[in-house]
């Protein structure tokens, strides 16, 4: 009873379950061996994990969304080999039930554990240092966020050795996921995963949305913002709207599981229906949480490689807005099958083929700052280039979707299969990407190598329209999503080689980008930043020194206009140099304290560990409680620091 | 929460953490739409038990509602005080709403447990299971407003009424509020227009 449900039968038996995690555990022990042998430990715990910097916290970002790309990429490749292999006579390798977890831990893993931690990673980077601020509205509930993302990223990684991941599918739809139907432990790993992670997600919307609103330096007027703080204002709105309906929907789904209650199950009144409603309230505009930080990142790498200002500002701030309106007008287009009638089916269409319109018009805005401009191909560039083709053959495919009729066919096929990953991969992997070569100067104060960064793009664009271009096919010549096995006769088993051959080249694309990383790493002095603009840039963040002094700003700034930096530097304004102290946040380890809490609360439920389940609970409220009796919390920077420091950069740049 | 690294707090009229407060307040806003919503779907849904009609007391629901209604009022006695900067008099208003919030919960608590005896919990229908949840997320919510309040009272106590302590008694009032409108919500949505 000490330990709930567990008992050594959680421990994997499967002989690829089995070294996957050894070769984990050995991994961590590995890296903890190392910063133990180097001494690291203390300067880890003040420099990085206490830290409440957001541009540090941008970095850990970045860590965990590698760390589960590379993971949600595994479970990728698994399935992709388990398809060719799997046909007629053969089975494969892996059994139904294992491979229906990996589908599932692929889907959940790379949308909440790689697109999000990226996507605020890049946020936290760039947001502050664009509108000319010293850090977000609320740095200790940055730290917190961050940290509640990485335990859950954890409680998945867990998830792998000991008991299991939920097999059904991403979205988790009951009756599957109930307790009849999923009497394990998988269900309740995805609940508490995701629970947790959104409650971070939640506060980062919260957070930034209050910086962007209250934080910005004098003169930058709403309409005076860098199109990538207007993505992320309407992405953070979209968050704060969207989120607390997944934690009452998962909230409910684990009513049911645990306390036998009746909101989605098959009998007792219950209408599983509502689930997948709910469910894609949040889903839907999720998807654009994602993405319009991305088309944020493209206008900002449009106009700084076209030496150009951006194209049709007003408009796209106006199609950025529409799309987080109809963002919560379109949900319904995921399961048209469900018979809700003509009627409403023809309304969801429509609403979903109107977003082609500003989504249209934000294409065009890109292409006409490119017309005429004095265009350098850079690797961030080529990202965009290949973001337009794909993303548009993606939204194409998307509005074949849109229609009723041709979705009833469509529906839960390959075809469905090949047009998300269109959009996703060509629109938010491609624009993260960008961002983070475009910014990744300004975090290190060195740029990534370019023909490296090439090469890595070039397998990516080939690799992904090798992979994708064979499911659409196999979607229209019948083929569901998730199969575990199919008969020879069918014909989809050519296609399928295609397909794993087009994810062999993906993985060289990965491995070119960790080979760029590496070779970036030691030739940085070659690669060095000393001017703190290495794109001759257009907005605020290009201003500073890189890496950015931790103050930001040693003076604020104030703008004028648009791309204010850039008038700036046509108008050859110098720097101020009147300082005055500078009022910062002190670190916490509160953060991590309280996100530790609630993964340990998590691992209890998971297993049905009540005492434990009830210790971390107070635990957690009390450290909660604890951190608001702290009023002991900032300092300042004195004038004379701020001066030392900056003395300090402009030696460099000499 | 408290102010750092401000860059323009001259421009701003109301202060940042009362500001991310509202918006925290917008949030849970959408969670309780959600949970009506809910509600509403499976409100019908009794599955053979029994509907609200059967098992809602109008008048002890009454009794609850203006236990909770007259807790916003002192609070905002409490608020008008604090701006007068009259100590003792706030801290007298904070207890009275805190005795009056928890008379509320006392009363829903023991409502829920009389159903659960009468073999009407959660577990016996989807309505019952929405009816529950819904209610007792807002009841969950009015908790956390007590510790905070039992928690804010020790703050002013040992550290008075400063700018800091005045804005985060401004955002337990705008919570406190928020539930009471909640409240109201309950109150018409499930109670008034499933009993009457």
């Amino acid at each position: 009873m000490l330990f709930g449900k567990l008992t050594l039968d959680a421990l994997p038996h499967e002989p690829i379950v089995v070294v996957t995690g050894i070769f984990m555990a050995l991994g961590a022990l590995a890296v903890l061996g190392l910063i133990t042998y180097t001494k690291k430990w203390t300067w880890l715990w003040r420099e990085w994990i206490t830290t409440v910097d957001h541009k540090k916290i941008a970095v850990m970002y970045f860590i965990l969304a590698a760390i589960m790309l590379l993971r949600g990429f595994a479970d990728a490749a698994l399935m992709r080999a388990q398809q060719v292999l799997s046909v007629g006579d053969s089975f494969g390798f892996l059994p139904p039930d294992h491979y229906d977890q990996i589908f599932t831990a692929h889907g959940a893993i790379m949308i909440f554990f790689m697109a999000m931690p990226f996507m605020f990673g890049l946020l936290n980077l760039a947001v502050p240092l664009q509108i000319g601020a010293r850090d977000v509205a609320y740095p200790f509930l940055n730290s917190l966020s961050f940290w509640l993302t990485a335990f859950s990223a954890g409680l998945v990684m867990i998830s792998l050795v000991v008991g299991k991941f939920a097999s059904t599918g991403w979205l988790a739809y009951p009756p599957l996921s109930g307790i009849q139907y999923s009497p394990g432990v998988g269900v309740d790993y995805y609940i508490w995963a995701l629970q947790i992670s959104g409650v971070g997600s939640l506060i980062s919307g919260i957070n930034f949305l209050v910086t962007i609103l209250k934080m910005r330096c004098p003169g930058m007027t709403l309409m005076k913002m860098p199109i990538f703080v207007w993505t992320a204002l309407c992405s953070m709105i979209l968050v704060i709207l969207a989120f607390p309906v997944l934690t009452v929907t998962l909230g409910l789904l684990f009513l049911d599981r645990y306390f036998g209650m009746h909101f989605f199950t098959g009998d007792f009144g219950g209408n599983a229906m509502m689930y997948i409603n709910l469910i894609w309230v949040w889903g839907h505009p999720e998807v654009y949480i994602l993405v319009l930080p991305a088309f944020g990142i493209f206008s900002e790498i449009a106009a700084t490689f076209s030496k150009k200002y951006l194209f049709g500002y007003v408009t796209m701030v106006w199609a950025i807005g529409v799309i987080a309106i109809l963002a919560f007008v379109v949900w319904l287009h995921h399961f048209f099958t469900m018979g809700a009638g003509a009627n409403v089916n023809a309304f969801f269409g429509i609403a979903t083929m109107i977003i082609a319109i500003p989504t249209g018009v934000k294409i065009f805005n890109w292409l006409f700052t490119m017309f005429r401009g004095r265009i350098t191909f850079t690797t961030p560039m080529l990202w965009m280039i290949g973001f337009f083709i794909t993303f548009t053959v993606g939204g194409m495919t998307g509005i074949m979707l849109a229609v009723p009729g041709i979705d009833f066919q469509m529906h839960n096929s390959e075809f469905l299969v090949a047009h998300f990953h269109n959009v996703i991969i060509g629109g938010v992997v491609f624009g993260y990407f960008a961002g983070f070569t475009y910014w990744f100067p300004k975090m290190f104060g060195f740029r990534l190598h370019e023909g490296l960064g090439k090469c890595a793009f070039s397998c990516w664009i080939i690799g992904f329209y090798t992979a994708f271009m064979p499911l659409y096919i196999l979607g229209m010549m019948g083929m569901s999503r998730r199969l575990q096995h199919y008969d020879a006769a069918t014909g989809w088993h050519p296609y399928l080689v295609v397909a794993a051959l087009g994810a062999c080249i993906v993985a060289l694309g990965i491995a070119f980008q960790v080979a760029q990383l590496v070779y970036s790493v030691i030739n940085r002095e070659k690669l060095k930043d000393t001017t703190g603009d290495p794109w001759d840039g257009r907005t605020l963040e290009w201003a500073i020194p890189s890496p950015a002094p931790f103050y930001n700003f040693a003076v604020t700034p104030e703008v004028s206009e648009r791309d204010g930096f850039w008038h700036d530097k046509l108008k050859k304004k110098r720097k101020s140099t009147k300082y005055e102290d500078i009022h910062m946040p002190k670190n916490t380890p509160m953060g991590i304290i309280i996100a530790a809490f609630s993964a340990v609360l998590g691992f209890a439920m998971i297993w049905d560990i009540t005492w434990l389940a009830v210790l971390s609970g107070i635990a957690m409220l009390g450290s909660v409680i604890a951190r608001t009796l702290d009023y002991n919390i900032d300092y300042y920077v004195k004038v004379a620091e701020i001066k030392k420091i900056e003395a300090a950069y402009a030696k460099g740049a000499k | 929460m408290t102010a750092h690294a401000i860059t323009k707090e001259k421009y701003n009229l109301i202060p940042k953490d009362v500001f991310g407060f509202w918006i925290y307040i917008m949030s849970d806003c959408v969670l309780f739409a959600t949970l009506f919503a809910t509600y509403i779907v499976l409100h019908n849904n009794t599955y053979g038990g029994p509907g609200i009609k059967d098992i809602a007391s109008l008048s002890y629901i009454l009794v609850e509602t203006m236990l909770l209604l007259t807790s916003s009022f002192t609070f905002g006695l409490a608020m008008l005080a604090s701006f007068k900067r009259d100590m003792p008099k706030v801290m007298l208003f904070l207890g009275i709403t805190f005795a009056l919030g928890l008379g509320f919960i006392v009363l829903e608590i023991n409502e829920f447990v009389h159903l659960i005896l009468e073999g009407n919990g959660p577990q016996r229908s989807g309505f019952l299971s929405a009816f529950f949840t819904l209610v007792g997320t807002h009841g969950l919510h009015v908790t956390v407003g007590l510790v905070w309040m039992a928690s804010m009272m020790y703050q002013l106590k040992k550290h008075g009424l400063t700018n800091f302590t005045s804005e985060k008694l401004t955002c337990l009032g705008l919570f406190w509020h928020f539930l009471d409108i909640v409240w109201i919500f309950v109150f018409t949505i499930v109670y008034l227009m499933g009993a009457v």
